[in-house]
């Protein structure tokens, strides 16, 4: 089975399935802050487009979560990095080099960088056999490197490459400066005139004084119309090695093969997301590779957390909270409810994340986990009022709503948080039921955050849980989000005590 | 090249250090006289005699015996050694007078400026090879003998003509010719200097080949190749003398061949000057010297050759030693003294005020430092053990910061030495620890001179304590010397210092009726 790409293991499908269309979830689950981070100093790859591109099946996703197994070798990782740093160089050296004027420097440089992306492709190829692997794409990808440097293009043109460059590093010449005027000639060997001078005026200079000498540093990348001049003639008294040079640049235009660059591009991807959840293992939080349910919409998680408010808080030093989920048998439906501030929305973000990631077959927060593939990812988060909308929120809200479960299966899952708000209590009591009827009827998996608590108790797939306070202090959250009946207490009251905002406080404060 | 007059087989360096209590030594044995009755009113010489004559303490047995040597040359030869000394001199003046521009580091500067300084130097090295041809056989110490070895062998007449052929071809009349390999982006690197090979073409070819450059600058015209045609297969092309750009680098490929010869003649020139740096420095202490020998003879006043001891307990013997920098000050002959000292430890000095005393104190410290750096002493005869310090004790002005009265001064003088002193200090106190009533002083004088007494170290001590001077004198020591300075009946001093045991009174009777004249009919002040 031909290598084709590190990503996609289908071989026969050359994947322009890369869409540069964000998905409409990613902004609600602060995943497009995720990628930002990922990306920075990595724009010349284009990596977002990977990131909007969720996999189809387990196998792909299988695929992927081998290499990354692969990968947690730092010594693997480290070849890989200096690999791409290596690329990288041959990239701005070929920009570099189209830029220059003069022929035979230009063609030098052509010839150097060839040699180079030569040597690092067998350097390559010789690392990856000198580490354990044992994820197909890798293995795969190996294979097809060996393959490659055995065919006879490259071992030609490698061979052809080291030979001119050996030919012409040998080429000696000499040059005869009288006045304005330039000679270059055929070097004969002459005696070292410095060596004799010193040599002569050698009684005069046994202690150690001050060196004159001027240090002479090497600008290969710049030649001047002198010396410019002076690689003429050098062509002029050698030009069978320079017709080699010209000839090799012409027939080598395009070198760099092309699954190579796919690769150079590719493994990115999963280096920059190592790097980053690194990060956050040196911070003692723990990722694992999530086992994917077929045919069952048993999910779990354990020790989860929000991934990108993680990253946060660890860069600020912080304590992250943890959080487990469960849905077994015919449970479906996740009710999140309990005071304001509790990291109800937070639960909910998490549990988009842990789903979404494990689609693209990256490893995710938490010890262990068993996620399900949706064929959507739905969500519905409050969104600022659009003044060019006519329709006022609520119907705004409906028409979204309306939207989403049209195009819900129940392979889908969906997340809502805090829905219809823009009415009274009444109202929103009878919309979200409504909703919630038809999500039952759907059978698809969905958290709800709402402070609504009548919600979970409509139905056996429905799961109650509560984000809780320290029982002693009211006003202090946990962000642990467990499972509990709703017990209707939003606590806002507490907050509001906190803010000497209740009617009491504010009658001492205003003196009425 | 190399000096080598002041050590065996080293440079003397100006800037070497000197011992701790310069500044006290100075002071207290008047050595500012000493210098600069050797350096006159040069500068120069005046610091070249201070370093020599307080490094001195340094030198070790052979080294004195071998600057002695030199010094009797140089006595035997003066205006030869006058010459080599304007010679170095002239070498250092002109470097200094010439005018070096803006500075400018490039090679093709630096190589210029080197060989205008080399022909200069040349032509001064040429005459110290021609001074040292026409004198070397009349020396003999081997300090000079192996300085001349080594001038007439590094400077014969062939090394000069080597070197002047460098010289014509550092100017590069044929042109500049370096060989170079391909390196990176195809430019030359590692460039290697060549001799271009003369008569490779004829004088007539080479005319015809710059006259027809100057008309056409393009590389090769097929119409003249047969008149161009070389040994060699080149390939030729000019720069448009409008061309700043291509003037530059071709400038800067030239400066890149050379580099390496511009700095080893920069080197060349700076160890040149450097030899004759040293030249001038070292001679210098010798002039020193003959100009002190000149002003001391012109006084009439007695200079010899000291031995000096390197081992074993102290030794000072003299005859007819007096203090030079006073017959230098005073312009006249003053009354030598006479001391045999064997195996002495302490010498206390006792007697009358004026009586020659500080003197013969100052004299026993500058003869011992002028002998350790190699100089002949103020002395018909004089032999003494080498020490490696010489530390004194003298009497200071109130102190002007008034932080401390005179005597915790003294005290806190006195602390200083100790955490200064050797294994073989010799140490001079001159009235030390008068600045209280006698007895203390006496006693204080006592303890410290007690333990001193103890190690290896000799002590010269001037004082009226009474108490003091007798204590040590009942203890009936072999290891101990009592001289008294003398006075005749008519109250005369003679300036004299004999044996004798400490008195009472140091006669300042004498001194006051100097002073106060008794008048026959006012009444005594006793």
């Amino acid at each position: 089975m031909a290598f084709n790409s590190i990503l996609y293991n289908n071989p026969e499908i050359t994947y322009s399935g890369e869409s540069s269309t964000i998905p409409s979830c990613f902004h609600d689950l602060n995943l497009d802050l995720m990628a930002d981070t990922l990306t920075a100093g990595r724009e010349e790859y284009n990596l977002k487009p990977i990131y909007y591109d969720r996999l189809r099946s387990s196998d792909e996703i299988y695929y992927r979560q081998d290499v990354f197994k692969d990968l947690e070798n730092p010594d693997l990782t480290t070849k890989l990095k200096l690999f791409g740093k290596k690329m990288q160089t041959i990239r701005s050296q070929e920009v570099a080099a189209g830029k220059l004027f003069y022929k035979y420097h230009r063609e030098r440089w052509i010839l150097e960088t060839i040699n180079y992306y030569c040597n690092s492709v067998e350097d390559l190829c010789n690392d990856l056999l000198s580490v354990d692997i044992k994820s197909e794409g890798l293995q795969s990808f190996s294979a097809y490197l060996k393959e490659y440097l055995n065919s006879d293009q490259f071992k030609y043109m490698s061979g052809r490459a080291k030979k001119i460059l050996t030919d012409l590093s040998a080429i000696q010449y000499s040059i005869l400066y009288r006045n304005l005027r330039v000679q270059v000639m055929e070097y004969s060997p002459a005696t070292d005139y410095a060596e004799e001078i010193k040599r002569s005026f050698s009684r005069f200079t046994e202690s150690q004084v001050k060196d004159y000498r001027i240090e002479y540093k090497s600008y290969p990348l710049e030649m001047n119309d002198v010396e410019a001049k002076i690689l003429d003639g050098v062509v002029f008294l050698y030009p069978d090695v320079f017709a080699d040079l010209e000839d090799f640049c012409n027939k080598h235009r395009e070198y760099p093969d092309r699954i190579i660059c796919t690769f150079d591009r590719e493994i990115q991807f999963y280096i920059s997301y190592l790097d980053f959840i690194n990060n956050l293992r040196d911070a003692g939080l723990n990722f694992c590779y999530p086992v994917i349910a077929s045919g069952s919409k048993e999910i779990n998680s354990f020790d989860a957390f929000d991934i990108v408010l993680a990253n946060k808080l660890c860069t600020e030093k912080l304590p992250v909270v943890l959080n487990d989920f469960y849905l077994g048998g015919k449970e479906r439906v996740i009710i999140v409810s309990g005071p304001n501030q509790g990291g109800k929305t937070t639960f909910a973000r998490m549990f988009g994340q842990l789903h979404y990631l494990s689609g693209l077959g990256c490893p995710v927060p938490g010890t262990r986990a068993q996620l399900f593939l949706p064929d959507n990812l739905l969500t519905h988060f409050e969104k600022e009022e659009d003044i060019k909308n006519l329709r006022g929120k609520l119907k705004e809200d409906l028409v979204r709503m309306n939207d989403i479960i049209q195009n819900a299966t129940e392979s889908s899952i969906l997340i809502l948080n805090e829905i219809f708000n823009s009415t009274t209590l009444q109202d929103q009591v009878f919309l979200s039921k409504r909703i919630m009827q038809k999500i039952i009827e759907l059978d698809l998996v969905c958290v709800c955050v709402t402070f609504i608590d009548e919600l979970a108790d409509m139905d056996r797939k429905i799961v109650s849980m509560v984000s809780t306070i320290v029982p002693d202090n009211p006003a202090i959250r946990t962000y642990k989000v467990l499972c509990r009946p709703a017990d209707g207490l939003a606590y806002a009251i507490s907050i509001a005590e906190k803010y000497n905002l209740t009617y009491k406080s504010l009658k001492d404060r205003l003196k009425i | 090249m190399n000096v080598f007059l002041l050590y065996k087989d080293r440079d003397f360096h100006l800037n070497q250090q000197l011992p701790w209590n310069e500044q006290a030594l100075i002071r207290d044995l008047e050595l500012d006289t000493l210098f600069s009755a050797m350096a006159g009113s040069d500068k120069f010489l005046h610091e070249v005699a201070e370093h020599t004559v307080l490094s001195g303490i340094n030198c070790d047995m052979e080294t004195i015996m071998y600057r002695q040597e030199i010094l009797r040359d140089c006595i035997n030869n003066q205006s030869v050694v006058k010459d080599l000394f304007s010679l170095a001199n002239d070498a250092i003046e002109n470097e200094k007078a010439r005018p070096w521009g803006l500075f400018n580091k490039w090679p093709s500067s630096i190589l210029r400026r080197s060989l205008h300084a080399m022909r200069m130097y040349i032509i001064i090295l040429k005459s110290l090879r021609n001074l040292a041809e026409e004198n070397h056989t009349k020396f003999r110490s081997e300090g000079f003998n192996r300085f001349f070895e080594r001038i007439l062998s590094d400077l014969s007449d062939d090394y000069f003509d080597e070197i002047q052929g460098h010289l014509e071809s550092l100017k590069f009349p044929d042109g500049i010719l370096v060989s170079t390999r391909l390196g990176n982006g195809n430019k030359g690197s590692d460039y290697l200097l060549h001799k271009p090979v003369p008569g490779e073409r004829g004088k007539f070819r080479k005319l015809m080949e710059d006259f027809i450059y100057r008309q056409n600058q393009e590389e090769r015209l097929l119409w003249m190749a047969w008149l161009l045609k070389t040994d060699r297969e080149s390939y030729t092309f000019s720069i448009s003398p409008r061309d700043e750009g291509g003037i530059r680098a071709l400038g800067k490929l030239k400066d890149e061949g050379i580099n390496s010869v511009a700095s080893t003649l920069a080197q060349s020139n700076d160890n040149i000057l450097g030899f004759f740096y040293m030249l001038k420095t070292e001679i210098g202490f010798y002039i020193g010297a003959l100009n002190l020998h000149k002003k001391l003879s012109a006084l009439n006043e007695p200079v010899s050759f000291p031995v000096p001891v390197a081992d074993g307990p102290f030794i000072h013997t003299a005859k007819g030693l007096y203090d030079a920098c006073l017959a230098l000050t005073m312009g006249k002959q003053l009354v030598g003294n006479d001391l045999g000292a064997r195996h002495k430890k302490l010498v206390i000095i006792t007697g009358a005020n004026q009586g020659g005393k500080s003197t013969f104190l100052r004299s026993i410290g500058l003869s011992q430092l002028m002998m350790q750096s190699g100089l002949f002493v103020p002395a018909v005869s004089f032999t003494a053990s080498l020490a490696d310090s010489v530390l004194t004790h003298f009497k200071r002005e109130e102190d002007t910061s008034m932080t401390s009265g005179k005597f915790d001064e003294e005290l806190d003088r006195m602390n200083t030495i100790i955490n200064n002193i050797t294994h073989r200090s010799i140490i001079l106190f001159n009235e030390s620890f008068s600045a209280t009533n006698e007895r203390e002083g006496s006693e204080i004088a006592g303890q410290i001179v007690s333990a001193l007494l103890e190690k290896n170290i000799m002590i010269f001590f001037v004082t009226h304590l009474y108490e003091f001077a007798h204590s040590f004198f009942s203890r009936n020591s072999e290891d101990y010397l009592f001289l008294r300075a003398g006075r005749e009946a008519d109250t005369t001093r003679t300036f004299r210092l004999t044996e004798g045991e400490p008195q009472q009174t140091s006669y300042g009777e004498d001194i006051f009726y100097s002073i106060f004249k008794p008048d026959k009919e006012s009444e005594t002040l006793n």
